[in-house]
């Protein structure tokens, strides 16, 4: 496991594009949530401090970093469709296999560089939750601090299935550009599906099947946070109560969805012909 | 003889296309085996089959004693094919470092194998900028790196200049030199017939030959004579039983035999008949004169 996590270490690190692209996804959501924690006087008018706000309370914070450092997963979803595209292109996807390499190994290779990477980033964010909340929130007792910790379980399934359903399309098309093109297709066809089934049934059933599509079972794991911030400002408007916490079925859709990327991948390249 | 590599009955088809069609054949330890035949006739999607890459349609092949899994077996092989793949973006020593990662093998022999190809001074260079020359220098530096037991070279001096093709026929001979298996694919046949011991001939995914390279077609060879006398020399010829037919091509006359004849004898019996020769060699058919006889005649 460690010599195939170390090949594809040794592949990515030593491309400067890809050094840069792992480097933003990481450092970039790090920082954006560091600034937001400081004090920002925008230019002399009003000062504004998110912290006053009661957003990095625990146990909230959790939700809401986790929330805002996915969004920065497109980045190493560039950096994962062109480690497979730039296999095929330089085709040295053929080499090693001639070098030994079997197919297995090298979608292995693949998936534990993603799994690192996901969870690297994962202990990043918590550690950095962990310091700005404890500096901020108005609650430091133990059970409140660890109480809604599988917001961190939740952001690293997401990353984990993200980066595999990436690695499914690059595996598929072979080239960077298409691969996230069909990443978008794929989001907008979630979306058109959704539609097509509710006006065919109702928006109850819709929103059940939608719950299984790829990317939405990605998104359910840790929805957005405007609205529960909303809530806990004016807790006695009823309406705007939803179910925003991490469920088991989440995980295990998701896991699911990894489990079938990952097998698919194996799958195409074992019946591919180089 | 201790087998390497067999193939048995293997065919592969693209669609209604048949790229190999029932091939089997042995390669034994030691010997420096070339495969021959024209652009398209299966060469690469044979080695594409037994190197891990292409799926075979129907048929088997087996490395070594039978034992070891392909990616496994594939370890103690060297093999490069049609053009050289690495890294561009890494050094030729990070990319070496790279095939031994896969291979399991020490990084000590890096420097060894980069002196074999004389790419030493250049190993901290990326490989993006190397020729051609040298990207194919370093995939055999690769392939050299585990030592392995077969080398396998598809197409090896392809697209190189003249010093390129010499110095990768110069590094060739070396390692046969030192008794490592070889297996060339090649359609250039000078190539074949300068390094290899044995040959396998293919034509449309269909094997014609397989065997030493000098058995090749039953010939005893041919005669290239001139004369003065040049009406004489051809009525002594054909009225000679050793003769099968001749030809004529601006003053030379090429004489097929058809059972085995010294040119000392030969010369001899002209001289008795009062026929003087300017000229005369005796050769027997070249590879590729053999190989385009096979290939018309099936």
């Amino acid at each position: 496991m460690f010599r195939l996590l170390n090949l594809e270490l040794q592949k990515l690190l030593l491309n400067r594009t890809s050094k840069v692209l792992i480097f933003v996804s990481f450092i970039l959501p790090f920082f954006v949530i560091l600034l937001s924690s400081i004090k920002i006087n925008v230019f002399g008018f009003f000062t504004l401090e998110l912290g006053e706000l009661g957003v990095f309370n625990f146990p909230i914070i959790w939700h809401l970093t986790t929330f805002f450092a996915s969004q920065f997963k497109f980045f190493f979803a560039i950096v994962v469709v062109s480690m497979i595209g730039n296999e095929y292109s330089n085709k040295t996807i053929k080499q090693n296999l001639i070098d030994g390499l079997s197919k297995k190994e090298f979608i292995l290779s693949k998936f534990y560089a993603i799994a690192f990477f996901s969870l690297i980033s994962t202990v990043l964010i918590g550690l950095i939750s962990f310091c700005i909340g404890m500096y901020y929130s108005s609650y430091d007792q133990i059970d409140i601090i660890f109480r809604e910790t599988n917001f961190l379980l939740a952001y690293f399934v997401k990353l984990l299935g993200f980066f595999s359903l990436c690695l499914f399309f690059g595996m598929l098309v072979k080239r960077s550009a298409f691969a996230l093109a069909f990443l978008f297709i794929l989001f907008i066809s979630e979306w058109i599906i959704f539609g097509l089934i509710t006006w065919q049934f109702d928006h109850h059933v819709a929103t059940k099947i939608q719950n299984f599509f790829p990317l939405q079972s990605m998104y359910n794991l840790i929805e957005q946070p405007f609205q529960r911030v909303a809530m806990s400002k004016f807790p006695e408007k009823a309406e705007l109560a939803y179910d925003y916490l991490v469920h088991w079925y989440e995980i295990a859709i998701v896991l699911g969805w990894t489990a079938l990327f990952v097998f698919l991948s194996f799958k195409l390249l074992k019946k591919r012909d180089l | 003889m201790e087998s390497i590599l067999t193939i048995k009955n293997l065919t592969k088809k693209f669609g209604y296309l048949t790229a190999v069609k029932d091939l089997s054949f042995t390669i034994n330890k030691g010997n420096v085996y070339g495969i021959l035949g024209p652009n398209g006739s299966g060469k690469s999607t044979t080695l594409g089959i037994v190197l891990n890459v292409v799926n075979k349609t129907e048929g088997s092949f087996h490395w070594f004693d039978g034992n070891t899994s392909t990616h496994d077996a594939l370890k103690k092989v060297g093999a490069i094919i049609e053009r050289p793949n690495f890294y561009p973006y890494m050094t030729a020593e990070q990319n070496l470092k790279l095939v031994c990662k896969i291979k399991g093998v020490g990084l000590n022999k890096i420097e060894e194998k980069l002196e074999v190809v004389g790419l030493l001074d250049r190993k901290n260079h990326k490989f993006s900028t190397y020729s051609l020359g040298m990207k194919q220098r370093l995939a055999i530096a690769s392939a050299l790196l585990n030592d392995p037991e077969i080398l396998i070279l598809d197409e090896p001096t392809n697209g190189l200049d003249p010093q390129g093709i010499h110095q990768i026929r110069e590094i060739i001979k070396q390692i046969a030199a030192k008794g490592t298996t070889i297996l060339l694919a090649s359609h250039l046949l000078d190539e074949v017939e300068k390094v290899c011991s044995h040959v396998v001939v293919l034509r449309k995914g269909v094997k014609l030959y397989s065997g030493r390279v000098d058995e090749m077609i039953s010939s005893h060879g041919f005669f290239e004579l001139k004369c003065n006398k040049e009406t004489e020399l051809l009525a002594f010829i054909e009225n000679h039983p050793s003769f099968s037919n001749t030809k004529t091509d601006s003053g030379l006359i090429t004489a097929f035999l058809k059972e085995p004849l010294s040119s000392e004898d030969f010369n001899k019996q002209l001289f008795e008949n009062g026929i003087i020769l300017t000229h005369l060699v005796q050769r027997k058919e070249s590879l590729e004169e053999q190989f385009l006889q096979l290939t018309d005649n099936n």
